[in-house]
């Protein structure tokens, strides 16, 4: 039985539809990137998943509880992690892990509060208020909060958003440990990078279901091919190149100040400029092509 | 997981401990300090100058006991108004709850009981301090705790569920000079009821505030027959107000 399992699921907030027949299922064990740009109902996936929000249509099993009826059960199986710090910053950071691990019914509260504050590397730390420390250390702090319990599914929501590179390399090690250990592990995010680092399987979602789904090499082998060639140039002239390649039958994209012709090693003679830069083709090929946004 | 779960209740409430030990200290001071100003002013002042005696009682008796009902209101409605709407907009707190095994009605329920537990406790300060100023204790008064607590359970509930309706904190505004100043100033705290036009009498009747002060005072003074029936009324407040809070919390948090 799938960690998670969701079927024909529809959230609508008024005119608007966030979720449109989300179908998804997310086997035990592994680590699957939900990958999406903003307003792809990434967040409103995560929240049904918690009962936070309730779908009108669909139906949702997480680790074998029907959901919204047994959401609490649910939720005591699973840790979180927020896109937005929700700590208590006036508390000490060895209350703030105390206070969840009542909230979640640990038995030895004092046991999982040194377990948090080694994960988190903060047992030094352990009488400071949370606001002293810096972003890194709090976020650090959200992780190990939402494994308090030592759940077997985590539901990490754009866990490294708005961080600086080395943070966010640090919190992708603690998540790597994480899935190396074995928890189950759903994780929103509209990192390319993120996504290929850290998940077994990658969902691209849009416009509120999921548009492909496999493993990174799948998801570029199908969709993006082996080599992408980016050509930079005054936007006229990328104008005749883009016109230029889709004649050819070739698949073109933004990419910043440039263009990027997907499917490069397909290009018959003068599809492809002489002066263009070709590469291996990436899961952000894949990704602007399946969502027509721009990548970060 | 049945409702109501007491674990649920207790964690949610450890965490109010835990910020409430950051903040204790400016709270009991201004919860001593209060009611002290007030009987000076209003006691010790008005009392020497222009008023002697109110139904039998000296003006400080008179005052003392009625600011019971006035530490209890703004130590309840006006914490669980702000502090919910803050903790919901501003700090993403409930999220965070909710993302737990707690739901809506555990989170409600924990909070009322923790800012009523609270308001109970700091609602007694005005009492001690006018016994400072010379009222005589008496047996009675050992129930004042547990009237402050049940009136207190009323406003926190009602303050959740404002925070649960209101869409921008400035409309807190309106409710706290539409009812909650209303209800603190025609609740008998500072002047009888009974010299009240007949209208206002029945309004302040209506106030669950006024049922408190008169409870407090008859806890000091002599207990009437009447005090049960006050009591009920004030529990069954408490008991539809957190129904409120409840159902408006649970719009506001549930999607």
């Amino acid at each position: 039985m799938a960690a998670i399992d969701l079927k024909g699921v529809v959230k609508r907030f008024g005119s608007i539809t966030a979720v449109d027949g989300l179908d998804l299922e997310v086997p035990r064990g592994i680590c699957l990137g939900l990958l999406g740009p903003n307003g792809a109902g990434k967040s409103t996936t995560m929240r049904i998943l918690t009962g936070q929000a309730i779908a009108d249509e669909g139906e949702i099993r997480v680790l074998d509880h029907e959901l919204p009826r047994e959401a609490k059960e649910a939720r005591a199986e699973m840790g979180v992690v927020p896109q937005l710090d929700n700590l208590d910053i006036d508390v000490t950071v060895e209350d703030n892990l105390a206070v969840f691990a009542r909230l979640y019914r640990v038995k030895d509260v004092q046991g999982a509060v040194e377990r948090g504050l080694d994960l988190a590397r903060l047992q030094a730390r352990r009488r400071d208020e949370v606001d002293k420390l810096s972003g890194g250390m709090r976020r650090r702090l959200l992780l190990a909060r939402g494994l308090v319990h030592e759940p077997p599914l985590m539901l990490l929501d754009e866990p490294t958003v708005g961080l600086d590179p080395q943070i966010r390399t640090e919190l992708w090690s603690l998540i790597d440990a994480l899935r190396s250990r074995g928890t189950t592990i759903l994780m929103s995010t509209h990192y390319i990078e993120e996504a290929e680092r850290l998940a077994d399987e990658v969902a691209v979602m849009a416009h509120g279901k999921i548009v492909a789904r496999g493993r990174p090499s799948e998801l570029i082998a199908q969709h993006a091919g082996r080599e992408t060639a980016e050509v930079y140039a005054p936007p006229d002239r990328l104008a005749e190149v883009r016109a230029n390649a889709e004649e050819h039958g070739l698949r073109v994209r933004p990419a910043g100040p440039a263009i990027a012709i997907v499917g490069a090693e397909r290009a018959t003679d003068g599809a492809v400029p002489p002066d263009a830069i070709r590469r291996a083709a990436s899961l952000e090929d894949v990704f602007v092509m399946l969502t027509g946004e721009e990548a970060e | 997981m049945r409702r109501l779960e007491p674990a649920a209740i207790t964690g949610v409430m450890s965490r109010e401990v835990a910020n409430f030990r950051t903040f204790w200290k400016a709270t009991t001071f201004s919860s001593v300090l209060e009611p002290i100003i007030y009987l000076l002013a209003f006691g010790v002042g008005l009392g020497s100058t222009i008023v002697n005696k109110v139904n039998g009682l000296d003006y400080v008796e008179f005052v003392g006991t009625g600011m019971v009902a006035t530490a209890v209101i703004f130590s309840s409605a006006l914490p669980a108004m702000f502090g919910t709407f803050v903790k919901h907009r501003f700090q993403n707190t409930y999220d965070a709850i909710l993302a737990a095994p707690v739901d809506v009605e555990e989170l409600v329920t924990a909070e009322m009981l923790w800012i009523g537990i609270r308001a109970g406790f700091y609602g007694c300060f005005p009492l001690l301090v006018a016994m400072a100023f010379g009222l005589d204790p008496a047996p009675g008064m050992l129930l004042v705790p547990f009237y402050c607590l049940i009136t207190a359970l009323a406003f926190a509930a009602f303050g959740i569920a404002v925070a649960g309706t209101v869409s921008k904190i400035d409309q807190f505004s309106y409710v706290t000079t539409l009812f909650v100043t209303p209800l603190f100033l025609v609740a008998g705290t500072f002047f009888p009821i009974d010299q009240l036009p007949e209208g206002l009498q029945i309004a302040a009747e209506l106030n669950p505030l006024h049922h408190l002060v008169e409870l407090v005072r008859h806890a000091s003074f002599g207990l009437e027959a009447t005090d049960v029936l006050r009591v009920a009324v004030l529990i069954a407040l408490a008991t539809a107000l957190w129904r409120l809070a409840v159902q408006r919390m649970t719009a506001r948090l549930i999607d």
